[in-house]
């Protein structure tokens, strides 16, 4: 394999304390060096990037993404997916179970990782975490683990039974797996045949929608902390997708300090948008949870500035254009994200609320790749995957859905403005992602 | 770190929220939010005008211009008014119902706008059950559309001839309307608020021309978040108390069809909130009584009431159509006369 050398960058790598202007040498897909500018050792055959001026960084890691593919190719594929990660600075993305079938098998599991996929970037499966998702009857998780599993989930359900999801906690923890819960309580959220289509509040009563209420998730956390606590000498690591409400923050903090394994992620929408942003009926709005309240995403704020929030997750929810050109009721859930989530994290997180820049990076790269226990990615220290990030921090740039590589465009982000190009996404030492036009734009 | 960091770090800045681009032909109307009151006003004029017009003069003013009728749910009032009131001034109309067409076939509301304008449909006018689905239809045809009800969302013709009805009684002659007009008048809708594009529509309305309004329900029908939806309006629980303060009352139909397993027990409702002659007669001698329809006799209100001296149930019908000649006579003609686009 041929080598890289990316030189003259400004080095962020959170997880090995360093932030400071290096040269980096990519051989055989892990990181073979590292050194001042001009000091490393020139690799005669190895290529150059030259990225002065620009920043680099681990990889990002998005823990949360529908790859849609086996079964719904339609909306993405695993190729396309990854494309869009690897244009979004990711290097790894974890994705979820509920595809077509369910991947509750080794089968699919090894499915999804096979070179036929395509992939650009790494995938890491979620297995399901009950047999179809039906959330009964529980997964053979060492099973699915060896076959390439980082976490279990049942992620779009819940696993709504005390006696499974305690049965989830216990099983996955004597093998070492996360069990990722999307907590919503559907006996608040789906009554009869209706289903609550956003936010429980003034906007949902002003557009004559049925609300889904706080509650339904933070009672779903409350009860899994619970399960947590009961089992804590088993030491099950609980992991709440994609939070949405101050209720749950507080119990996830107050987990926390009981010294229990309980973490939690949230997507760039919930902490950018409210209710309001629904407007009338944009079903690039609707997604679940649902978009909360200003005092929700404004606590959601406050506990990402505070470092309650363990990562920022995507859940990139891809579907076919006719699929969102609906009432909105009728809608599916979910928008795309991987090629905005850094983007708007700097603009916003970074630029716009002053958190400093490694944690930015931290809670894309090197906090998932922990929670996830993916070993030797989410750093750049010598030995590490050359799983890396090149992008320039200042750019400002304008995202059109359109001209994304996802296959979906559906996105309430379409025409906002973005901080921090994406240069290149390096996965494993090959370059995964290449902005071409960026030189013209800088000559 | 101490509180004063914490204070000093607010308010944080937040993406805003982007101006509604709706609606995208000012020939629409999908809520009575996007008209202002010159709008309404012209709205009224012209109900009066055409309605006292010779038919034959009328009936040139949309002479074989096309309407469609998309009627996605059941109605009578509203399909027959708007039916009338587009013929009445010479415009053809076709009636596109859910269960008789492509609809049955799984065409998507998007797919039948569109072949409907590519049948030479210059205005639909739209009855569906999901809310904002007027919304869909018009940013996808980019027609008027009329907003015959919207889920549980809106009915802004019904709130306008709940308006003309209102105004008939209460201030007589009266069509230009000011953000005085119904100063001091109260007005009560009483029943399922929460199911309710009837309610929406009228309290997003009537506070704008100075009116109160009381909501009056139990909380299954009626969230204490409504209070919340604008200005002027309050929630009282006890129909006694809200019939003593109101010049107006507009009883509702419990929606059965919407209720979502709802349980709910009906002898209770009758007791707490059935309008009946004896409430009528000791809490509110004098005042309007008003209900969109259908009305089920026996339930919200008993038969005594709602054909007795109060009741303004069947003027309401025909004011319906005269607000509707009106409506649908702007819808093609907005662009000529831009009159009336808030």
């Amino acid at each position: 394999m041929t080598a890289l050398i990316i030189r003259g960058g400004h080095l962020i790598d959170p997880a090995a304390g360093v932030d400071t202007l290096k040269d980096i040498l990519l051989k055989d897909g892990h990181v073979a060096g590292i050194a001042s500018p001009g000091k490393l050792k020139a690799d005669e055959d190895a290529e150059v990037l030259d990225a002065t001026g620009l920043t680099v960084a681990p990889g990002l890691i998005d823990m949360h993404v529908h790859l849609r593919e086996p079964g719904q190719g339609y909306k993405e594929t695993i190729a396309t997916g990854t494309a869009a990660a690897a244009a979004g600075g990711f290097t790894s993305v974890a994705a979820m179970p509920n595809t077509t079938p369910v991947n509750d098998s080794q089968e699919t599991t090894r499915w999804m990782q096979a070179p036929e996929r395509n992939a650009v970037v790494r995938v890491f499966p979620i297995a399901a975490a009950t047999r179809g998702s039906k959330g009964e009857a529980i997964n053979d998780y060492a099973a699915l683990k060896a076959a390439g599993a980082v976490a279990v989930s049942d992620d779009g359900l819940t696993i709504l039974k005390d006696g499974v999801m305690r049965e989830a906690l216990a099983a996955a923890a004597r093998v070492e797996l996360t069990v990722i819960q999307h907590a919503e309580d559907t006996r608040l959220t789906r009554i009869g045949d209706k289903v609550a289509s956003m936010n429980a509040g003034v906007a949902a009563f002003r557009l004559g929608l049925r609300g889904w209420p706080n509650e339904a998730e933070s009672a779903i956390v409350e009860r899994d902390i619970r399960l947590v606590q009961a089992l804590r000498e088993a030491k099950p690591h609980l992991h709440v997708a994609h939070i949405s409400t101050a209720a749950s923050l507080c119990a996830v903090r107050t987990a926390r300090r009981n010294g229990l394994r309980v973490t939690c992620e949230i997507a760039p929408h919930h902490f950018l948008l409210t209710d309001e942003h629904v407007g009338f009926y944009d079903t690039n709005a609707k997604m679940c949870p649902p978009l909360r309240s200003g005092a929700d995403r404004d606590a959601l704020i406050e506990a990402l500035l505070d470092g309650v929030i363990d990562a920022i997750a995507t859940d990139h929810a891809p579907h076919a254009v006719h699929e969102k050109e609906v009432e909105f009721d009728r809608a599916p859930n979910g928008i795309i994200g991987l090629e905005t989530a850094l983007g708007l994290s700097l603009r916003w997180l970074h630029h716009e609320w002053k958190m400093p820049l490694g944690r930015v990076l931290s809670l894309l790269s090197a906090q998932p790749a922990a929670l996830l226990n993916l070993k030797g990615r989410g750093t750049l220290a010598v030995g590490s995957f050359a799983d890396v990030v090149v992008f320039d921090p200042k750019a400002e740039w304008t995202y059109n859905a359109r001209q994304g590589r996802s296959k979906a465009h559906n996105t309430p982000f379409d025409g906002w403005t973005m901080q921090g190009r994406v240069r290149w996404t390096i996965s494993e030492g090959r370059v995964a992602y290449d902005d071409l036009s960026y030189r013209s734009v800088q000559e | 770190m101490t509180l004063n960091d914490v204070k000093a770090r607010r308010p944080l800045a937040t993406p805003p929220v982007a101006a509604s681009p709706f609606p995208y032909n000012s020939g629409s109307l999908l809520s009575a939010q996007h008209l202002d009151l010159d709008g309404i006003s012209h709205l009224l004029t012209r109900a009066t005008i055409l309605e006292n017009q010779d038919p034959l003069t009328r009936a040139r003013i949309l002479a074989k211009r096309r309407i469609a009728l998309l009627f996605y749910e059941s109605s009578t009032r509203t399909r027959t008014s708007f039916e009338l009131a587009a013929k009445s001034l010479g415009a053809d109309t076709a009636l596109v119902s859910s269960l008789s067409s492509s609809i049955e076939k799984g065409e998507s509301l998007k797919d039948t706008g569109l072949t409907l304008r590519a049948l030479g449909a210059e205005a639909i006018i739209l009855r569906h059950p999901n809310s904002g689905a007027a919304w869909l239809l018009e940013s996808e045809t980019r027609l008027p559309v009329l907003n015959a009800g919207d889920g549980m969302h809106e009915h802004p013709t019904q709130a306008l001839l709940d308006l003309r009805t209102m105004l008939a009684h209460l201030r007589p002659g009266v069509q230009t309307i000011t953000p005085e007009t119904l100063a001091g008048v109260t007005v009560s809708i009483v029943g399922d608020i929460f199911h309710s594009r009837v309610a929406r529509s009228n309290m997003l309305l009537l506070p704008r021309l100075g009116a109160r309004v009381i909501l009056c329900g139990p909380p299954a029908l009626l969230p204490e978040i409504a209070a919340q939806t604008g200005p002027e309006i309050t929630i009282e629980r006890d129909f006694e108390a809200a019939l003593r303060q109101s010049q107006v009352v507009i009883m509702l139909r419990i929606q059965a069809e919407r209720l979502a397993g709802l349980q709910l027990d009906l002898e209770e409702y009758k007791a707490a909130y059935q309008l009946t002659g004896q409430r009528l007669a000791a809490f509110a001698p004098t005042a309007l009584v008003l209900h969109p329809g259908p009305i089920i006799r026996g339930l919200e209100m008993t038969a005594g009431v709602a054909d007795g001296p109060q009741s303004a149930i069947l003027e309401q019908v025909k004011n319906g159509v005269a607000i509707r000649m009106a409506v649908v006579e702007r819808a093609l003609t907005a662009n000529a006369d831009s009159g009336g686009r808030a």
